[in-house]
């Protein structure tokens, strides 16, 4: 079986990250409960009548997969792979709305077919002229790694060379006000800085685009080789830590082989136990790091921990931002990310320095 | 007649999210889809509803929009001859 | 030709049945789906047919015995009740005992009660439980709950109009690869007021009877359903010593590139997915007993497949027909619901009537299969199409 490396990412988060040569050297705190994304200029990278009718979702999605094409010396790939929640869900709620204000009548086509949750697969297709396999996944908090399974089955076997995988989901309006309601959102506005100290349920909402080229040939951009992705759609949390010993066991590792483990904590008292149990537990002497307080939550908001993941194995270095605890490890080989929503749809990821 | 062309013009514009274009660069004459505006099939839907919600005319076969919109001129003059609006 | 992976069980619900037999027999009885809407608050009530499935959403949570307090959407009620079906049909009694997963997927998924509740939502609390249930994720996690799948990987794929035909590929793959013993694969999709105005605004709806591949050709109904096939691996199938249905022998996915919406006029992206799966299952063009197109009956899509299977074919393209005449287009579970009705052909050696063609496309000769016809199949090849350029092929054997 081959080896899977990350060639190349391209980020647009609440952080300025879609320049690749920073790494979070400048943070953007937040005093808030939705999280918008820092916009890239969208049209240096897109001509003005393909952008005219581009979702938001849409043109964060094509900017950071063409940021990582780019950067990967790529003009087209062998596969297109994408996770998202909510698809681009300003413009499902766009047509609910005309259906409903104007009683279904006078509606146009365009917001219906951007609320199609593959519109932004098939628009990066359509913009770079892939022909190859072009799948989108939309299981909630494992919608990214489910599309990573699937590229690394892919890469594994040699059935391609180059795949484009990316997470990516706007915030909508609608969709936030009523996440508030049933306080999935935290009712009351935050400082981003003290998100993860929270004592409060719920979250703070985000949005963004995190794509990368996974190949099974090594360059000189490669960031880290991808080790394993498994997803599981429930887990009590008395099984996590068996669960997770088992996982390393089947990837021959163990839990003091991980230099650093990122998780995905995101301030909801009710569910960052999960994270607690880890971070209290087996790994409590492992340095970690956590990321949501900077990208807010959302469907894809793992796509946001995969490209740290990549990025700390590059440059060897964990901004201060990031780090949950005061341990330092000098070589760092091995990410293990951990990550759920509310619960359910966990994931485990491993990367290897290359 | 001119003031109809005027208000198409700028129907366009903003209706199909055409913001780096300016009224005066569209030519009464100008074809409005292929080499012309760039307009696309797409573009003809949107239309097709804006004759129906502006100008009270109704076409139910798209083709039949490809005709109408050639050019401002072959539209503005369509919809003075149709309108119930 | 390659082994295939095998298929022990399969489950379905449309508008021409509510189970497998009773899907097989409106099949044979030339019976359609296709009536006014009649459960959905429209505007287009009187003008505008689908394929509806009679049970009321109250029956069906009878069916699968739900407290009223419950939050599945019709999308969520009718995948549970197919994926039971094929779980049931495939012998399982104890789901845990192998690493079981679920692939499913949907377009439309929660969106009947969000349209329902939109701005209620906002007022009252009293049906704000369906909040969590509109993403498209939602209605896999209550059927895997329904079916006891726990732990393990469980998945939505969304890419259109052959979303399921792309569930089926995925987990085909996940047991080519060992990576699971055994997987639920399908799709569901109920009616919503968001995809009848959707496909409505596109202006590709036909306000009668539809008619794949017939000159005059309208446009396509809207169907609801869902199905899913149960998958195998060898080692399961020697061990439970199973009876196999047929075999998941060939897939591809390819992607037209071309338009948003519309599929390329010469067929490009459903070329390839054909290409490339006939190249997975390791057969020539020669060796397909049946079609069962996509044939939606819109003037794009039937004039692209109909050129791409002149490409692969050439001017033997064998015996074809769509079923949409008779369900409707399902969306994301066209790809399953057809995967049924091949593995039925292959069962049955049956070929199913391409219903209400009389008049031949002017720009080719093809002329679909009319009638029921029984011939020896060893080979079913179904298409599945979709917006985005999402082209997708299976080759079903015995």
């Amino acid at each position: 079986m081959e080896e899977v490396y990350i060639n190349s990412i391209g980020s647009i988060s609440a952080q300025k990250t879609f320049d690749n040569n920073d790494f979070l050297e400048e943070i953007t705190t937040y005093e808030d409960n939705i999280l918008p994304v820092i916009d890239p200029n969208y049209k240096e990278y897109i001509p003005p009548a393909a952008a005219r009718r581009m979702a938001k979702g849409i043109k964060m999605g094509v900017v950071a997969s063409k940021i990582a094409l780019e950067e990967a010396g790529l003009a087209n790939v062998d596969a297109i792979i994408t996770g998202t929640g909510m698809g681009c869900v300003r413009d499902s709620e766009k047509f609910v709305t005309a259906i409903l204000d104007n009683n279904e009548q006078f509606l146009t086509p365009t917001s219906f077919i951007q609320s199609t949750h593959n519109t932004v697969a098939g628009q990066i297709a359509l913009g770079i002229g892939c022909k190859g396999y072009n799948f989108t996944y939309v299981h909630s908090s494992v919608s990214f790694e489910s599309a990573l399974i699937d590229a690394i089955m892919q890469l594994q076997l040699r059935e391609a060379e180059n795949i484009l995988v990316g997470g990516v989901d706007e915030s909508g309006e609608h969709t936030n006000a009523i996440h508030k309601l049933i306080q999935y959102i935290k009712p009351e506005k935050i400082n981003t800085n003290k998100l993860l100290q929270s004592k409060t349920g719920g979250t703070v909402f985000g949005e963004g685009a995190n794509f990368f080229v996974l190949s099974n040939i090594k360059q000189d951009s490669s960031y880290a080789q991808v080790i394993d992705v498994k997803t599981f759609n429930t887990m009590a949390k008395s099984d996590l830590v068996s669960n997770l010993e088992a996982y390393l066991k089947g990837n021959n590792l163990s839990v003091a082989d991980i230099d650093v483990l990122i998780s995905g904590n995101n301030g909801d008292i009710d569910y960052d136990s999960y994270y607690a149990d880890l971070t209290n537990g087996p790994f409590k002497n492992t340095q970690q790091v956590v990321y949501k307080h900077l990208s807010g939550e959302f469907n894809t908001a793992s796509a946001f921990g995969f490209w740290l993941g990549a990025k700390i194995l590059k440059s060897q270095h964990i901004p201060k931002a990031i780090a949950l605890n005061a341990i330092k490890t000098k070589g760092l080989r091995i990410v293990l990310l951990y990550n759920q929503y509310r619960g359910k749809n966990h994931s485990f990821t491993l990367l290897r320095q290359c | 007649m001119s003031d109809l062309k005027q208000e198409l013009k700028e129907k366009i514009i903003t209706q199909l999210n055409l913001e780096d274009i300016a009224i005066e660069e569209i030519a009464d004459n100008d074809p409005l889809f292929g080499d012309g505006l760039g307009l696309d099939s797409i573009d003809a839907l949107e239309l097709i509803v804006m004759l129906d919600k502006d100008y009270g005319i109704k076409l139910t076969d798209p083709k039949e929009g490809k005709k109408i919109f050639e050019s401002i001129e072959i539209m503005a003059n369509y919809i003075a001859a149709h309108r119930t609006k | 030709m390659s082994k295939g992976v095998a298929i022990t069980g399969m489950g379905i619900i449309s508008a021409i049945g509510n189970n497998v037999a009773e899907n097989y027999s409106s099949l044979l009885e030339g019976r359609t789906g296709i009536s006014h809407i009649s459960k959905i608050d429209t505007i287009h009530k009187g003008s505008i047919m689908v394929g509806e499935i009679e049970y009321t959403n109250e029956e069906l949570q009878a069916q699968l015995g739900l407290d009223s307090n419950n939050n599945y959407s019709r999308t969520a009620l009718l995948g549970a009740i197919a994926a039971k079906e094929a779980v049931a049909d495939a012998g399982i009694a104890n789901i845990r005992a192998y690493r079981t997963g679920l692939i499913s997927s949907t377009s439309v998924g929660g969106m009947d009660m969000t349209e329902k509740f939109y701005y209620d939502y906002l007022e009252s609390e009293d049906n704000r439980r369906y909040i969590e249930g509109h993403h498209a994720g939602d209605s896999t996690e209550k059927i895997a709950e329904q079916l006891g799948i726990d732990q393990s990987l469980v998945t939505t794929i969304s890419t259109a109009c052959s979303s399921a035909a792309n569930a089926i590929m995925f987990g085909a793959r996940l047991i080519k690869t060992g990576k699971l013993d055994r997987v639920i694969v399908g799709g569901a999709d109920c009616l919503s007021k968001f995809t009848i105005n959707g496909f409505n605004t596109l202006m590709i709806l036909s306000d009668t009877y539809n008619t794949p591949f017939d000159e005059n050709r309208k446009g396509l109904n809207l169907g609801e359903a869902a199905a899913y096939l149960v998958l195998e691996s060898e080692f399961l199938i020697k061990k439970e010593k199973k009876k196999v249905l047929g075999y998941v022998v060939g897939y591809g996915n390819a992607n037209d590139a071309y338009h948003q919406t519309a599929s390329s006029e010469n067929g490009d992206g459903a070329t390839l997915s054909m290409e490339k799966a006939l190249a997975v299952a390791g057969l020539e063009p020669k060796d397909i007993d049946y079609i069962n197109a996509h044939g939606t009956a819109t003037g794009n899509n039937d004039l692209s497949e109909g050129r791409a299977l002149i490409r692969v074919f050439g001017q033997e393209v064998p015996e074809f027909s769509s079923t949409k005449a008779y369900t409707g287009h399902t969306l994301a579970a066209a790809g399953a619901i057809e995967a049924v009705y091949a593995i039925l052909s292959l069962q049955n050696n049956i070929i199913y009537p391409n219903l209400n063609f009389k008049t031949p496309m002017k720009e080719f000769s093809l002329i679909p299969q009319t009638s029921l016809k029984e011939k020896a199949l060893n080979t079913v090849l179904s298409n599945s199409l979709g917006f985005g350029g999402n082209c997708s092929t299976l080759i079903f054997s015995k």
